[in-house]
């Protein structure tokens, strides 16, 4: 094997043109099939997979990568709507997720019944800092009720950080019907839990009817 | 057995050295070494007991004991485990001899222990402050020293629930929007105190003047702050003979935050998150090493998947550290941003992977004492097998035909910036920087923690310890990494992936730990003391990007300022561990 100056750089150079020259032959491969490469699901699912070649960058905002679901960006509240057209907060203020909050951005004002003296589940409100969450999500993951869930909506950029980052309960509420439709496989497995717990607790309510 | 060994070497210890005595506290191990005898103590445990590689030097406070304490572990260089030793001062007048004369690589962690814990150290060549800057106002590492806006000793604050009384951040600082000084602050009049005592630092010449028969002055120069090719907010100030490097100071601090002292505000599980932000490439194993040490103090152990989930994700994780170390090396050598991207493309799909299982791409927050977050969702397990399978080695390949011979990356890289095996051991050089040097040390092998000793691999080593070689050993660690990956992918069982109840609020029982791993740039190791409580009563980062700068200085003497900046590429730094 003959070794000269500069086949080291010529090597190198050639793994460069592959490169150049794949994002074209890619491109005519997919247009010879008919098919859209970019500005197209298929087409950004194409490039972010292990069979990309040649370019694997997206033009967002045009483009945007889809995110897997497990993806967290700032947590929110869920609420369900009961029978009677009402909003009812999942959360019961019990106050683990301002507990175990890393960079302590939670805050929850938990109230009393005036009647009874004793605190009403519902939080009165609930604040976080967004400039200070570290979208780290342990709050969703220590959730007892599956009241606060991580977000996908990564685009929150405001023109006042000073008035608007701060998130009170309104803001950070959303139907659980949203909650299922970015976490499906999470959702419908705490749905199946719940249900297992429920009839769980039906049958021992069963049972011991029976004993009686 | 070789705990019967361990216990003999340890009375033969105590024969040579009878001043020293067991620390007998409850849950800490290791000897206790009167400050008088503590070089010739370090010096024997080197020359005849093989103890060759001091690895951390960290300071504790223990206020309630009044006593300031400074903890040393000691490994061999042939692997094994820790053997540990303290020295204990009063806090009213804490003087330690320095062991910069004996293990250089002391250097710069002594001066951080002044720094953050007040701890004196006699006879250091250097002894100022390092991560603070020259004027900062007491010892922040100190139990009684107490942050701006403080809040409470620790976390969770009383004032989030159920109050709910919300403060905004900002609203606390006088700053306010970082517009005003404070009153009586004149910018104009300010000079900067520090400065002088850092152009100090470079004059300490070994001959005042120029050696070549021109008459010269020798000039000090500032690289940086940022430049050196934007490694981060960094700074060096060499002095220089013409374009040669005569002597040369890391200045570093820019990105101290106390990550420390924020620790042992934390709660034990806060801390997971905080340590992505270390050496943010690399969150998968800085999580690792947390967890190890605090696994440690409680004594559990991770179900069998979670095991080989742990490995799996660090050595993905190894893999790009590896893949952007040697895209920005070449970029400091003059090959602007192609082959980057071409290793950033492999560095994209691993980080989608990470993005799938733990929700973050870089702050991945996927350990857990005694398991891990969440099991892989759908799919993910068969996308890392056909990475890893079909993919990446072929494209490591490419990456070694487009590097590896190209003439000028040789001309600029071969014979500069050496490091020899002993001058890497004396000043705690590790990782790739060690291994390219010449010294087979990988604590995976070493002192295998986690399920390492399952898994055949070989641990990569080079012997010339230059640029070249730091680079070539990048590549034969990606190779090996695959291979390991290749034997998780067969062999990782089915099963959970936490042992116990996930909770939110560990119990940790009152001891000492140091976990370490092998990180991609080398031994990171977490010293963490508990005293029961539900926060860390010290938690000590060993930094490798912070403690392979000690050995900066060593390289780069001797050889052309613009090598320089491709001397520190080499070593791979990341300011989020580095400054912490």
């Amino acid at each position: 094997m003959t070794d000269f100056y500069g086949k080291g750089l010529l090597k190198g150079l050639g793994i460069t043109f592959k490169h150049f020259m794949n994002t074209y032959l890619e491109d005519i491969r997919w247009l010879s099939r008919g098919k859209r490469r970019y500005f197209t699901e298929e087409g950004i699912e194409n490039r972010k997979s292990i069979e990309a070649r040649g370019i694997f960058t997206v033009q967002y905002p045009d483009e945007k990568l889809p995110v897997p679901e497990e993806f967290r960006f700032i947590p929110f509240l869920i609420y369900e709507v009961n029978g009677d057209g009402e909003k009812q907060d999942r959360c019961t203020s019990c106050g683990i997720c301002a507990k175990v909050c890393p960079p302590q951005c939670i805050w929850i004002e938990r109230t009393n019944d005036p009647d009874t003296g004793r605190p009403v589940p519902e939080p009165k409100e609930f604040y976080i800092d967004v400039d200070i969450c570290m979208n780290c999500g342990l709050c969703a993951e220590f959730c007892p009720f599956d009241a606060i869930k991580m977000d996908h909506d990564y685009e929150i950029s405001v023109y006042d950080r000073l008035e608007k980052n701060i998130y009170n309960k309104e803001r950070l509420s959303r139907p659980v019907e949203y909650y299922a439709s970015i976490r499906p496989t999470n959702y419908n497995r705490e749905e199946a839990a719940r249900a297992e717990a429920e009839a769980k607790k039906a049958a021992r309510k069963a049972a011991r009817k029976t004993e009686e | 057995m070789s705990e019967e060994v361990l216990v003999e070497q340890k009375t033969e210890l105590e024969e040579r050295f009878p001043e020293i005595s067991r620390d007998e506290r409850k849950g800490y191990a290791g000897f206790i070494v009167p400050a008088e005898k503590l070089v010739e103590f370090a010096t024997g445990l080197r020359d005849e007991f093989g103890y060759d590689f001091l690895s951390s030097v960290t300071g504790v406070d223990y206020l309630p004991e009044e006593k300031l304490e400074v903890v040393y572990h000691a490994y061999k260089t042939t692997g094994g485990s820790e053997l540990v030793y303290k020295v204990q001062v009063p806090r009213d007048n804490p003087v330690v001899p320095s062991l910069t004369p004996v293990f250089p690589g002391a250097n710069l962690q002594e001066r951080e222990a002044w720094d953050l814990v007040g701890i004196r150290f006699d006879g250091h060549p250097n002894l100022k402050r390092v991560l603070t800057w020259e004027g900062f106002e007491g010892h922040p590492l100190q139990k009684d020293w107490q942050e701006p806006f403080y809040e409470e000793d620790g976390k969770p604050f009383k004032s989030r629930w159920p109050g709910g009384d919300v403060i905004r951040s900002e609203d606390n600082n006088p700053f306010n929007k970082n517009v005003d000084y404070p009153e009586g602050f004149d910018p104009a009049l300010w000079e900067p105190v520090g400065e002088s005592a850092v152009y100090a630092g470079v004059g300490r010449l070994d001959h005042a003047v120029s050696e070549t028969a021109l008459s010269t002055d020798q000039i000090v120069v500032n690289l940086g702050p940022q430049h050196p090719s934007t490694h981060g907010v960094f700074r060096m100030v060499v002095r220089l003979e013409g374009e040669t490097v005569v002597d040369l100071e890391p200045v570093m601090g820019y990105l101290h935050r106390n990550h420390e002292k924020i620790g042992e505000r934390n709660t034990f599980l806060m801390n997971i998150p905080f340590t992505d932000r270390l050496d943010y490439f690399n969150s998968m194993s800085n999580n690792f090493g947390y967890v190890l040490a605090v696994e440690k103090l409680m004594g559990t152990k991770p179900p069998e998947r979670a095991e080989y989930l742990r490995v799996m994700m660090a050595e993905l994780t190894r893999i790009v550290n590896h893949l952007a170390a040697i895209g920005f090396l070449l970029n400091d050598l003059g090959a602007f941003f192609t082959p980057l991207l071409y290793a950033f493309e492999e560095r994209e799909l691993i980080l989608d992977i990470f993005e799938a299982v733990s929700g973050s791409r870089m702050m991945c927050n996927y350990y857990r004492f005694a398991g891990m977050a969440r099991d892989l969702p759908d799919g993910v397990f068969e996308q890392v097998k056909s990475l890893v399978l079909d993919r990446l080695p072929a494209k490591i390949d490419d990456l070694d035909t487009f590097l590896t011979n190209n003439e000028i990356i040789r001309a600029r890289s071969i014979g500069v910036g050496v490091l020899t095996a002993e001058d890497a051991i004396a000043h705690s050089a590790v990782g790739p920087v060690l291994r390219a040097s010449g010294v087979p040390y990988d604590v995976r092998r070493a002192d295998p923690y986690g399920i390492y000793n399952r898994f055949e691999f070989d641990v990569a080593v080079r012997y010339h310890g230059d640029i070249y070689d730091r680079y070539l050993i990048r590549l034969d660690e990606i190779r090996q990494s695959i291979r390991i990956l290749e034997q998780v992918i067969r062999d990782i069982p089915e099963g959970p992936i936490q042992e116990g109840k996930p909770q939110y609020q560990v119990r940790v029982p009152a001891g000492e730990a140091y976990g370490r791993v092998e990180g991609p740039k080398g031994e990171l190791g977490f010293y963490v003391v508990s005293n029961g409580k539900p926060n860390p009563w010290r938690y000590h980062v060993r930094a490798p990007s912070f403690i392979n700068l000690t050995a900066l200085g060593v390289m780069g003497k001797n050889y052309k300022i613009a090598d320089v900046v491709s001397i520190l590429g080499s070593i791979d730094i990341v300011l989020g561990e580095t400054d912490r």
